[in-house]
């Protein structure tokens, strides 16, 4: 929060009665949205409420049906980014528009080129440039380093300096912390204080309450493409933020009783595996799970995780170590004969490895089982009516929003997608639940319910390893906590370890 | 191992390698539009198709106009044409790309085979004179260094043109800004979108480029080359051009070096008759390079990101 209230201070983007509709769905209904200069204004909603369609009408992406936009006052239209650029509105988009195989600088530059005479790319105006733009804010940066080959934040950083150098006045931030560790959310949001500072005006899209709270000034709630409310961030609260965008109350925290950790049900020994890469991903990964509690894996993305759920669901072979479940080694098993060893794997590439999408919700729902007797006439003619009745069963067990299960998997929203697979998978009644990311891009209704039965399988008896990108996921589900950093298994901690903590082993920081 | 001693031997004349460089001028210049066109994200393997619209226009238009010059204009147009089918269909209309390129191919051999028929009856196209061919320039004094001379200097007028070409195409992505914006069409559309590079034009031009290119190559082979044209005579080339852009990794003197081995393996089929082996394994040779390179010789190259997807803005 910056310390001068911001109310009177004037408009810089002032959206009025903006509509954008798809086919079927109204993405903006009339929306109204203001933004005044000089603060960081939060846009928050749930997944599909029209954040980031409004986003990129603002930035030209998009054109609206109808309404009128105004910047500092004054009426523009926004055929494309280049118009927005030149009204001085910059985009850092969710997933980063920078180019791996392009150079810091040449991404920076990319679309206002230094250039000498004759159309040739001027390396060293380029440099010039960034050296300067990173002295007046602070930002450095090295201009020739390969995009690929830098941190995320780093990468985050490189948006910013691309935007700034724009001369972007007004900077969209969307979903800007998803992919950021504690720390570098911490730092972002020193940068982003600091260039308000300097006269810069910021939105912030995010559907993570603490942080909106922490940094923003004012806050436009969405919800299913209506505007529902306006808030100042200091009168509110985490609840009153999470109700608006429900529309009803939320439970934030999960209701976690104590668990009653069982006998080891999942036991792995110095694992190692190769990412797709062909390089080591995992070296010498030794874990417990104990029937009845939730084992989480804390980690920034890229140091295993993946890898480690893929080997233990079969999908990814190891190259040393052993795994067993209960006193049976599995190591050696493929992904069909682990599922049928009673592992269950809610992969966390939900669209890739999780779903059929142009299967129906039923065909969805059998993936796996689909020879178990009770589904196919000797292990080759499918049971249609036992398969429906099935499907039947774990759309309303689940709450599957689908208009019959013969839709296809692909028109349902994310959330019902990712409970297709959750339903699939407690519904086989595994002895060991491997969920990785398993809210992800999923509302907040749908994560409370999935949270819910997560914990429900684990006070069920069933051993529960879960990895997840947040956090504050980790963190409320689990009962002990490991810590992966780079292939490896660097600490174990209790449920309730502390964020910065954590955040600390999962950047490779040594454990006091 | 005569066969091997007879090609030994075949290796140490300067004609071998004067006819293998021709050869890979052939194929150089749809390579160089293949890679101009799947850097900008179009995945194109209709070089062929246009090589051989460009080859029939080619003397199609130089028994009309008699300058060569003229007919190799109207070859590259003709060529660049059947780019633009190619571009509309899969940048405005979002076609699979690969589908696109094998019905240009397709269509390329039907509509020559037709305008043939229509035009010409059943009786052949008609011979070139000599003096109404691209010609073969001699270098002053540079085309007499020993075997040098024979190799670089003696050469078809396109085989310069290409070589410059090769040159400035190189240039053109890896040193200029359109080269730069073309790239980051080809690798991330979305992102040099945002930065306000129209992705469209970009990718339109440069599948135009390779039309051009191709029918220049089109032109050489039926009127450089050659001097008629008959059904179907690019036989595969603008394939192994496509061939030869993949082993190049997508640059254009990654692309020359390939030519110059598929050039090497033509050159010496054509002059299998001093060698002792059946020349129906020798005319396969080209073609099981290609193979040998596709199945991974070169190792597991990277195409550009977003080579062969087409770009729709704004969707989520």
């Amino acid at each position: 929060m910056t310390e001068q209230p911001q109310d009177e201070a004037p408009l810089a983007v002032e959206m009025r009665q903006i509509v954008k509709a798809w086919p079927g769905v109204v993405a903006n209904d009339h929306v109204d949205f203001e933004v005044r200069q000089g603060e960081i204004h939060a846009l928050v909603g749930e997944n599909g409420a029209g954040k980031s369609t409004l986003m990129n009408v603002l930035y030209g992406l998009l054109q609206p049906d109808s309404g009128e936009i105004r910047v500092r006052g004054r009426p523009v239209r926004l055929h494309g980014p280049r118009d927005a650029i030149a009204q001085g509105i910059g985009m850092v988009h969710q997933h980063f528009m920078l180019i791996p195989v392009f150079t810091t600088g040449e991404n920076i530059m990319l679309g206002r080129e230094p250039v000498r005479p004759g159309g040739f790319y001027d390396h060293a105006r380029a440099g010039q440039e960034i050296a300067a733009l990173a002295r007046r804010y602070g930002l450095a940066l090295d201009p020739n380093a390969r995009m690929g080959d830098l941190p995320v934040g780093l990468q985050q950083r490189a948006e910013i300096v691309k935007v700034l150098y724009r001369g972007a006045e007004i900077l969209i931030l969307d979903e800007p912390t998803g992919v950021l560790t504690p720390q570098e959310s911490a730092e972002l949001f020193g940068v982003l204080r600091d260039l308000v500072k300097s006269g810069k005006t910021i939105i912030f899209i995010s559907h993570k309450l603490k942080e909106v709270l922490e940094v923003s000034d004012r806050i436009t709630v969405m919800r299913r493409g209506r505007v529902v409310g306006h808030l100042l961030t200091r009168q509110t609260s985490e609840a009153e933020i999470a109700r608006q965008m429900v529309g009803r109350d939320v439970l934030l925290r999960v209701d976690l009783k104590p668990a009653r950790p069982g006998p080891v049900a999942l036991a792995v020994e110095g694992l190692g595996a190769n990412s797709d890469r062909g390089v080591p991903a995992l070296r010498g990964v030794s874990l417990e799970v104990r029937r009845g509690e939730i084992l989480g894996i804390a980690g920034v993305e890229g140091n295993g995780q993946s890898e480690l759920m893929e080997v233990l669901a079969g999908t990814r072979r190891p190259t040393a170590g052993r795994i067993r479940l209960g006193d049976r080694d599995i190591t050696a098993l493929d992904a069909a004969a682990i599922r049928t060893a009673g592992i269950a794997h809610i992969p966390e590439d939900r669209r890739g490895a999780g779903l059929i999408l142009n299967y129906s919700v039923a065909g969805n729902l059998i993936l796996g089982h689909q020879r178990d007797g009770s589904f196919a006439w000797r292990q080759f003619v499918l049971r249609l009516r036992a398969i429906l009745e099935w499907a039947r069963r774990l759309i309303g067990e689940f709450d599957i929003r689908t208009p019959t299960p013969q839709t296809p998997a692909r028109s349902l929203s994310g959330g019902n997608q990712q409970k297709i697979i959750v339903a699939r998978e407690l519904g086989a009644r595994p002895t060991v639940l491997l969920a990785a990311q398993p809210t992800r891009g999923v509302d907040i209704g749908a994560i409370e319910f999935i949270h819910r039965r997560i914990v429900a399988e684990r006070d069920g008896g069933a051993a529960v390893l879960l990895v997840s990108a947040e956090l504050d996921e980790i963190r409320s589900l689990s009962d002990r906590i490991a810590v992966i950093y780079e292939g490896r298994i660097v600490s174990i901690e209790s449920g309730d370890a502390p964020e910065d903590r954590l955040g600390l082993l999962m950047t490779g920081g040594s454990a006091r | 191992m005569t066969v091997l001693s007879d090609i030994g031997h075949l290796l140490l004349t300067a004609d071998l390698w004067h006819a293998a460089l021709a050869a890979a001028v052939l194929l150089l210049l749809p390579a160089l539009g293949g890679v101009i066109s799947e850097r900008s994200g179009v995945v194109n393997i209709a070089m062929e198709g246009m090589m051989l619209t460009g080859a029939f226009f080619a003397v199609a238009a130089d028994l009309i106009l008699h300058d060569p010059w003229l007919s190799a204009l109207v070859a590259m147009v003709a060529g660049g044409l059947m780019a633009l089918i190619h571009a509309v269909v899969s940048i405005r209309f979002r076609a699979d790309q690969i589908v696109s390129g094998i019905a240009i191919n397709i269509f390329a051999t039907g509509i020559t085979v037709f305008l043939i028929n229509r035009f010409y009856g059943l009786q052949d196209v008609g011979h070139l004179p000599p003096s109404e061919l691209l010609p073969n320039l001699q270098i002053p004094l540079l085309d007499q260094i020993p075997f040098l001379g024979r190799v670089l200097f003696q050469q078809n007028v396109i085989v310069y043109v290409a070589l410059i070409l090769l040159l400035l195409v190189h240039v053109l992505l890896f040193r200029t800004r359109l080269g730069l914006r073309i790239r980051a069409v080809g690798e991330h559309p979305e992102a040099a979108d945002t930065a306000g590079i129209n992705v469209y034009r970009l990718r339109y031009g440069a599948v135009i480029s390779s039309g051009l290119l191709s029918g220049l190559s089109g032109a050489f082979l039926a009127i450089g080359i050659s001097n008629t044209f008959v059904p179907n005579m690019t036989d595969g080339r603008g394939y192994i051009a496509l061939a030869a852009m993949i082993f190049g990794k997508w640059t254009p003197f990654g692309a020359f070096i390939a030519c110059l081995i598929f050039g090497l393996g033509q050159a010496i089929y054509d002059n299998n008759s001093i060698i002792h082996v059946s020349q129906y394994l020798l005319s396969m040779l080209p073609y099981i390079l290609t193979l040998v390179v596709l199945a991974g010789v070169v190792g597991r190259s990277q195409p550009p990101a977003a080579d062969g997807i087409p770009y729709a803005p704004g969707t989520e």
